[in-house]
């Protein structure tokens, strides 16, 4: 634990202590929110690495078993705060999993839209802050400046921009408004111009490259046997993705490309990333040529009290397999309500990806694994 | 006693305005890059100081000023104290061998380029005491890996500055103008391609030394904080930033005296262009007040208004003076070395916006695997071409 | 007149600074004053007019050699050392030796003043110190330099060499 990594005392000089520790605290500007990692260090090489979670801990699976299913539905978009949208969609499914209906076809796309939307908006700050931390500071202001307009776009829908809400148990609350396809056009329209832009400062840039290369590698059966799952996964040269493996919505109905890599460095997550951009943005384009018309909410009893039973629904979630495990008792409240997220299970690679590197690249690393803390504690 | 005539003061004059407006001046430059960073980053920067935020660098000076002076509990006091002194005294003595223009340079010691190069290696000792003094983890490391990083590119800077040597036969910053100005081209393009590489090299070498992105690592708040001045607030980190724009103006200084022909205007010799010397300084300082004036109007405040109004007729006034042929004569040379350097600074901040930064090693990778070995053969190369060329 | 008062001006630095760096108990505070006493020579050359040699050894000296002298002290944490005593207990043994020693250096300065031979003022311009070391090293020195040279690039491997932890 945290005592075989003490510091050697007494007459310890830079030169001839062997072991370093070095203590990137809960409050440092590259580590993503209130992450701590204890790194121990052979001069610069990092020989060990500690995180230490919980700084943002909201005991928001226990509030679970106290609130009804419909209750619960806003703390969701609390846990990866930054892409509210997908968790929302996972845990609706997962209720209307236990309540055996689904949503109706034009809920089922409208989610689609929304929640490639939000892949996108995830994305952006992703890459962004990603770039802020190897010292490119300009990509920032890009990408908040286009998430802007996706984030109009919810605000046009729901009301929220950051903690959405935008879905209910069985559907949607709110019919799509009036110039909604207009704006998510637009959108589209102008989004391949400005993804290229990204492209165009960074991908071939030689200092990125050298940032980027070789960092952090992470081996597919090392992902596999972490259960590393999203992006993460992909870039190591494994085809997995939970949209196309175990379809959920209307999916199935869309046609995209997994964009994967080969390596499973950072470079190579970089490129999968701003590939599934890309490749949202096809999904969009397709979706909102074919919404159906027809009701937007499935028969849900008001009082919603689902069987006896458990269910693990997951779906592919900006950052990896979010997944949501909720057995039912019968009663009105969930017996227990347990998130696998997908930042949690993606951080434990971080000591494999960043051992025998430089302290340098631990700050490319966490960013490169993009985790949002909310849901690494809950 | 030498005579006390205008001639004889000019230096005790030119030191003066120096250290007196250096600091302001610098400040601007602070707010330039400001600025430069929100228009490149689709952003204003600071807008409420002031027309347009230009009273920013006063607020800042300010505030500065009347901060608590934090120490913190275990430093050594005196070192403390010293560290910040040594690098802006450095900075600001580095601009008595400036060249501004044949007339006005303070001193024109025969060893003008070594003398550059002697203040910016003493300025390091800056650096490294500071970081010393804090008497903590995070700016030792940050410090000592910025004392490295500057003594590496120094050498790179030194091959490049031997280029120049080879090619003007003195050290002395005001021969070396003169030399450009008789073989009648820059040595940017001189024994052609290996002025360029030089140029480039010292380019390289001068982000290197002022800790400019991409090589900034030392200072990256996303690895150590602030490096070596963390511990440093108020005044003392003032003096610090002071003296890190200072450098940045010297060494373009020295780049613009040694590649870019210093004080001379675009093609000196041919005399057809010398309405260039009017046109330039005239042009751009009516642009600049014409464009102060149009902005009056849009300051929400009646101070602003009166502020920017003041300035856009200061500009215009300036413009008239450029064109008075005595004042023009006397200036010319000093309005295309502030031009020059103009030009370099902003591209020094552009860098600085558009890439990411190094890594510790990969930079000095960069510095001892690339830069240095490149140096050497293109001073070999430079030999050769001018040996052949008679 | 101003002569005069500059070189006492640049020898008393150099003589203060060598003494305060042996009496400081910090080691960072003795590398400082060194620096002192490096630029004090420094001034020494500019003042006999080598004026190359003054910004060289500002160069290498004390942005070079100090620069890595300050590295070392602040890697090896010193403050144990600074809490010894600094000086030894026959402190007066040592005083009188040195004192003999000095009296015997002066009285030979003495007894031999009439030896000393400075070079007049050269008439006309000297060659500027640049050129004139230039020439020196390149012609008449070529060897020596050469041979300078490989010495230091020698010290210079095997110190990395012994630096590292596995070749």
């Amino acid at each position: 634990m945290a005592d075989d990594l003490k510091h050697t005392t007494g007459e310890a000089t830079f030169l001839d202590a062997n072991e370093i520790v070095l203590n990137m605290g809960p409050q440092h500007p590259a580590t993503h929110g209130v992450l701590r990692v204890i790194l121990k260090l052979d001069g610069e090489k990092i020989i060990g690495t500690e995180c230490v979670i919980g700084y943002l801990h909201r005991g928001v699976e226990k509030i679970g078993e106290n609130r009804t299913y419909v209750q619960f539905n806003p703390y969701v978009d609390r846990l990866d705060y930054v892409a509210s949208v997908s968790n929302g969609l996972g845990y609706c499914e997962a209720v209307e999993k236990l309540l055996s209906v689904t949503a109706p076809p034009r809920a089922q796309t409208v989610r689609v839209i929304l929640t490639e939307l939000n892949r996108i908006a995830s994305h952006l700050i992703w890459l962004g802050t990603h770039a802020l931390d190897i010292g490119a500071m300009t990509p920032l202001f890009y990408t908040f400046n286009q998430r802007e307009d996706i984030l109009k776009i919810y605000e046009n829908y729901c009301g929220a921009r950051l903690t959405t809400h935008a879905f209910r148990i069985g559907g949607l609350q709110y019919d799509l408004y009036q110039g909604f396809e207009q704006q998510v056009k637009k959108f589209c329209d102008e989004m391949p111009a400005k993804v290229d832009e990204y492209e165009q400062l960074l991908t071939t840039n030689r200092i990125w490259v050298a940032r980027t290369q070789g960092v952090g590698v992470l081996t597919a059966e090392d992902a596999i046997e972490f259960g590393v799952t999203g992006p993460m996964l992909r870039a190591a040269g494994v085809k997995w993705d939970i949209r196309k493996a175990i379809p959920y919505e209307n999916y199935a109905d869309f046609e995209f490309d997994i964009p994967t890599g080969k390596n499973g460095d950072t470079y190579d997550r970089y490129l999968v990333r701003m590939e599934e951009m890309r490749q949202a943005r096809r999904i969009i384009q397709q979706a909102v040529d074919r919404i159906p018309d027809g009701p937007i909410m499935a028969k849900v009893p008001k009082v919603v009290k689902p069987p006896a039973g458990e269910v693990y629904h997951s779906i592919e979630a900006p950052k990896g397999e979010l997944g949501y495990f909720i057995v039912s008792d019968g009663g009105l409240q969930p017996y227990r309500l347990r998130i696998r997220p997908p930042s949690f299970v993606n951080l434990q690679a971080l000591d494999r990806m960043v051992r025998g590197s430089l302290v340098a690249d631990v700050v490319a690393v966490i960013g490169t694994i993009d985790i949002v803390l909310g849901e690494v504690d809950r | 006693m030498p005579p006390i005539t205008l001639a004889a003061l000019k230096p005790y004059i030119m030191m003066v305005l120096i250290v007196g407006i250096g600091p302001l001046g610098v400040g601007y430059l602070v707010l330039l890059e400001r600025k430069l960073m929100a228009d490149m980053q689709a952003r204003l920067g600071p807008m409420r100081v002031g027309p347009q935020g230009l009273l920013q660098p006063i607020a800042d000076a300010v505030k500065l000023l009347l901060k608590e002076d934090v120490i913190p509990g275990m430093v050594d006091k005196w070192v403390f104290w010293l560290a910040p002194c040594v690098t802006v005294t450095t900075a600001l003595a580095a601009f008595s061998l400036v060249p501004f223009s044949s007339d006005f340079v303070i001193t024109d010691v025969n060893i003008g380029v070594l003398a550059i190069l002697a203040l910016s290696s003493v300025g390091v000792l800056g650096i490294i005491l500071g970081g010393w003094a804090a008497n903590s983890h995070y700016p030792l490391l940050g410090s000592l890996r910025a004392t490295a990083q500057m003594v590496s590119y120094e050498v790179v800077m030194g091959f490049a500055v031997v280029a120049v040597l080879l090619m003007a036969g003195s050290l002395s910053m005001v021969e070396i103008v003169k030399a450009q100005a008789e073989s009648h081209r820059w040595f940017l393009f001189g024994a052609f391609p290996f002025g360029l590489i030089a140029f480039f090299m010292y380019y390289v070498a001068a982000m290197a030394e002022t800790n400019r992105s991409p090589f900034d690592l030392p200072e990256a708040e996303s690895e150590l904080v602030a490096g070596f001045m963390t511990e440093y607030s108020g005044f003392r980190w003032a003096l610090y930033f002071l003296a890190e724009y200072c450098n940045i103006i010297v060494v373009c200084s020295l780049a613009v005296t040694l590649f870019l022909g210093g004080w001379l205007r675009p093609f000196p010799s041919v005399t057809w262009l010398g309405w260039l010397d009017y046109a330039a300084p005239v042009g751009s300082f009516l642009l600049a007040g014409g464009l102060s004036l149009y902005l009056v109007k849009r300051q929400p405040r009646a101070f602003d208004q009166i502020v920017l109004a003041a300035v856009g007729l200061a500009l215009l006034a300036v413009a008239g003076l450029f064109a008075w042929p005595a004042f023009n004569a006397l200036f010319r040379g000093v309005f295309w070395f502030m031009a020059k350097i103009m030009v370099l600074v902003y591209s020094f901040m552009w860098v600085r916006f558009t890439f990411p930064r190094y890594r510790y090693d990969q930079l000095m990778r960069l510095g001892w695997r690339v830069m240095i070995p490149l140096g050497i053969v293109n001073v070999i190369a430079i030999g050769i071409v001018l040996v052949l060329k008679g | 007149m101003l002569d005069q008062a500059f070189f006492y001006l640049f020898a008393s630095v150099i003589l203060l600074g060598g003494l305060l760096t042996i009496t400081r108990r910090s080691a960072v505070h003795s590398a400082i004053f060194l620096i002192a006493t490096l630029l004090g020579i420094a001034g020494l050359f500019l003042h006999l007019q080598a004026e190359f040699l003054a910004g060289v050894q500002v160069i290498l000296y004390v942005g070079g050699i100090m620069v890595l002298f300050l590295f070392v002290i602040m890697l090896v944490n010193l403050d144990q050392a600074a809490r010894q005593r600094q000086f030894n207990r026959q402190w007066w043994l040592a005083l009188l030796a040195a004192a003999a020693v000095c009296g015997e250096a002066l009285y030979g300065l003495y007894r031999g003043r009439g030896a000393f031979t400075f070079p007049g003022a050269v008439p006309g311009n000297m060659p500027p110190n640049t050129q004139a070391v230039g020439n020196a090293l390149y012609q008449n020195y070529m060897l020596p330099f050469e041979v300078a040279s490989i010495m230091l690039l020698v010290a210079m491997v095997g110190a990395v060499v012994m630096a590292k932890k596995r070749l």
